[in-house]
């Protein structure tokens, strides 16, 4: 059975007594030791669909449609009882920015041992011991004198690296990771992801990597589902969404991103315009006002998705569908 | 002025701030955050400045901009000292070099309308007579790529993009030979960053503007700048011309750095032999003794922890500060 699996999930804010779409169609599926991607920019919809997930969506954010399997159970419906259970034991989350996900008034220790405690009934000695080797496992050196410290004590890496062991303490088997080193340096960014990865491999775990930075999805990650504007356009393996990109959104932060391995004078292609604003209705496409490929059906009616040897796209225009028409055609 | 010397040079720079402790605020120590750092951009080129958090890059720009006070060495602008200007010719300086910051929400003062943030410079300068001063205006977003109609707006009313785009025609309002760009695309989204680079690099041809670019984005450093330095701890740790620098790095440390960077390409990154560099910055306020790369270093030596290398060629227009360069390259 698929680890997780979001089936056409959709979230609603409400704002002045008005439902408003944020997220529109998310759904991607991740199993045990497998890393998958969710790449997008601001306002796409990747941190929601993973707060969703955790169970976590804030006052006045609701699911208003779709699934989410985990382990074949549907989390949509669950109560916030039984959402509590699996939270930390079974599904972890590593925040973006360690400072101010990490509780500032409490040790290292406190917070470490924490989950074990309450989740895996371990005795204080025995998830101290447990503490211990994770902080070892995470490579922080020196783990007793740390778990008396508190998080301003730590370096931002060193923040990071606590808050992988916390999301590993109770041996989950699924971690989401919302831009888990944004806020850090390279080197150190190159380090955590490094260390993640490798961890969630060994253990089995599988990993929801969320993520704006296309070359980190081309080091870590397995599968990837691009979202734009609340909806995920495109779905593939990291080699098939690189080598032959379908959705004229992908092919466009592709030829964005200056990279070190092409020649320097190599030129930027920027996908023209912003981001769509969540709150305007906007029929169609969520693409289509940027899009160099768009048609008259565009602008009219969804796209639906469209696989071809597990790459899928939902694009009216896609070179996937083209082949298929031929097909249909011939 | 002629063009034999760089519009911009900086020589031998040091910043420091003073640690202060106790209810007396003695001071107890410094921090050298800029520790003897040089290099010289000819007008209408870019130069780069890349390193992690707390390796100067910010402080040196801050010196550049006379918003810290060097503790020593020199910043000349088109061959003269800035230190040594009076206060008309420090006017007319700050006029001459201006700055694009990392965010432009925090950057941009809220109760303005762009209109008005694009105009106070002007009026300030005695830029344009009070008739004009609207026309100026709209040329000014134009240039950057927004509708006249921008003008009405404030900064919480228009994106990240939009905002960095009036951060620059700000910038532009003064009409300036030098702009240092702090962090300035980091902040943007993939899609927005790439529209304001080519933003920066078409306005460096129309006006033969001259950046200095900070940022700790290896990839976008390289494409847009000629040159480019490498900060460690406030010092200068290799600069070349980003071509050789990046092609065919000296120091470990920028080997390192660039190995950090992930390439968007599965496959190039599958094949990729990396070994991700040990442990993290030391604190400026207690340097390591020698070269301050060498507790990181994969090659440290002996000497490495004594000796503060020098910054030597390696090739011409190339420096790397590392005692084990000459161990990669046989001497010419």
């Amino acid at each position: 059975m698929t680890l997780l699996r979001v089936e056409n999930l959709a979230i609603d804010v409400v704002r002045d007594g008005e439902p408003c779409r944020l997220v529109h169609d998310a759904h991607f599926a991740v199993d045990r030791g497998e890393t998958l991607a969710i790449v997008g920019e601001s306002g796409s919809g990747k941190s929601l669909t993973a707060l969703a997930v955790m169970g976590l969506l804030g006052e006045g954010l609701s699911i208003s449609g779709g699934g989410i399997l985990f382990d074949g159970e549907d989390l949509t419906g669950l109560s916030p009882q039984r959402h509590n259970d699996l939270r930390g034991s079974r599904i972890a989350m590593i925040f973006q920015e360690p400072m101010t996900s990490l509780n500032p008034v409490r040790t290292i220790e406190h917070q470490l041992t924490e989950g074990m405690r309450l989740k895996n009934g371990l005795s204080r000695r025995a998830a101290r011991a447990r503490a211990l080797d994770l902080l070892a496992e995470v490579g922080i050196s020196d783990p007793a004198r740390r778990l008396k410290q508190f998080p301003h004590q730590l370096s931002g890496g060193m923040r990071q690296r606590v808050m992988i062991a916390i999301a590993l303490s109770c041996e989950p088997e699924l971690i989401l990771a919302d831009e888990p080193t944004t806020a850090l340096d390279v080197t150190i960014q190159a380090q955590i992801l490094s260390l993640t990865s490798r961890l969630c491999r060994d253990h089995g775990v599988g990993l929801v990597l969320i993520t704006h930075n296309l070359g980190i999805v081309a080091r870590h990650a397995q599968n990837v589902a691009v979202m734009y504007g609340g909806r995920v356009v495109e779905r593939a393996t990291a080699r098939q969404l690189y080598r032959d990109p379908q959705h004229p959104y992908t092919q466009g932060l592709l030829a964005s991103v200056p990279r070190l391995d092409l020649p320097r004078d190599t030129p930027l292609s920027p996908v023209p315009g912003a981001p769509p604003d969540p709150t305007v209705v906007l029929p169609g496409c969520r693409f289509h006002p940027r899009c160099p490929k768009a048609t008259d059906i565009c602008s009219e009616q969804v796209p639906d998705f469209i696989a071809e040897g597990g790459h899928e796209v939902a694009c009216w225009n896609s070179g996937i569908q083209k082949t298929k028409s031929k097909g249909a055609a011939a | 002025m002629s063009d034999t010397h760089p519009l911009l040079e900086v020589d031998d720079l040091h910043v420091s701030f003073p640690i202060r402790k106790g209810f007396f605020q003695r001071t107890v120590g410094e921090v050298r955050a800029v520790n003897g750092v040089s290099f010289s951009v000819p007008r209408g080129t870019s130069f780069g400045l890349v390193g992690e958090s707390g390796c100067g890059k910010t402080t040196v720009a801050r010196a550049v901009l006379q918003l810290v006070e060097p503790t020593g060495g020199a910043i000349r602008f088109d061959g003269e000292d800035v230190g040594k200007m009076d206060a008309v010719a420090l006017k007319r300086f700050r006029g001459r070099v201006q700055a694009v910051f990392q965010d432009p929400f925090s950057s941009l003062n809220p109760r303005m309308s762009t209109g008005r943030i694009l105009s106070e410079p002007l009026r300030v300068h005695a830029l344009k007579p009070e008739s004009e001063i609207k026309a100026e205006v709209a040329r000014l977003l134009d240039i950057c790529g927004l509708p006249a109609r921008f003008a009405d707006l404030y900064p919480h009313e228009m994106s990240g993009g939009q905002r960095q785009r009036v951060g620059i025609a700000r910038a532009l309002a003064m009409n300036p030979e030098l702009i240092v760009c702090d962090e300035a695309v980091s902040a943007l989204d993939v899609s927005i960053q790439a529209q304001i680079i080519n933003l920066l690099e078409d306005l460096q041809k129309e006006f033969g503007l001259t950046y200095l670019f900070i940022g700790h984005d290896l990839s976008v450093v390289r494409h847009i700048c000629d040159q480019v330095a490498v900060m460690y701890l406030g010092r200068v740790a290799e600069t070349a011309p980003s071509d050789p620098l990046f092609s065919n790095p000296q120091h470990p440390y920028t080997q390192a750095l660039i190995d950090a960077v992930p390439n968007p390409d599965p496959d190039y990154e599958a094949g990729r032999e990396i070994v991700p560099l040990e442990g993290e910055v030391p604190s400026p306020a207690n340097p390591p003794s020698g070269c301050f790369f060498h507790p990181r270093c994969p090659r440290a030596t002996a000497r490495c922890r004594q000796e503060v290398p020098r910054l030597d060629p390696v090739e011409p227009g190339h420096m790397a500060a590392c005692w084990e360069t000459g161990a990669l390259v046989p001497a010419s």
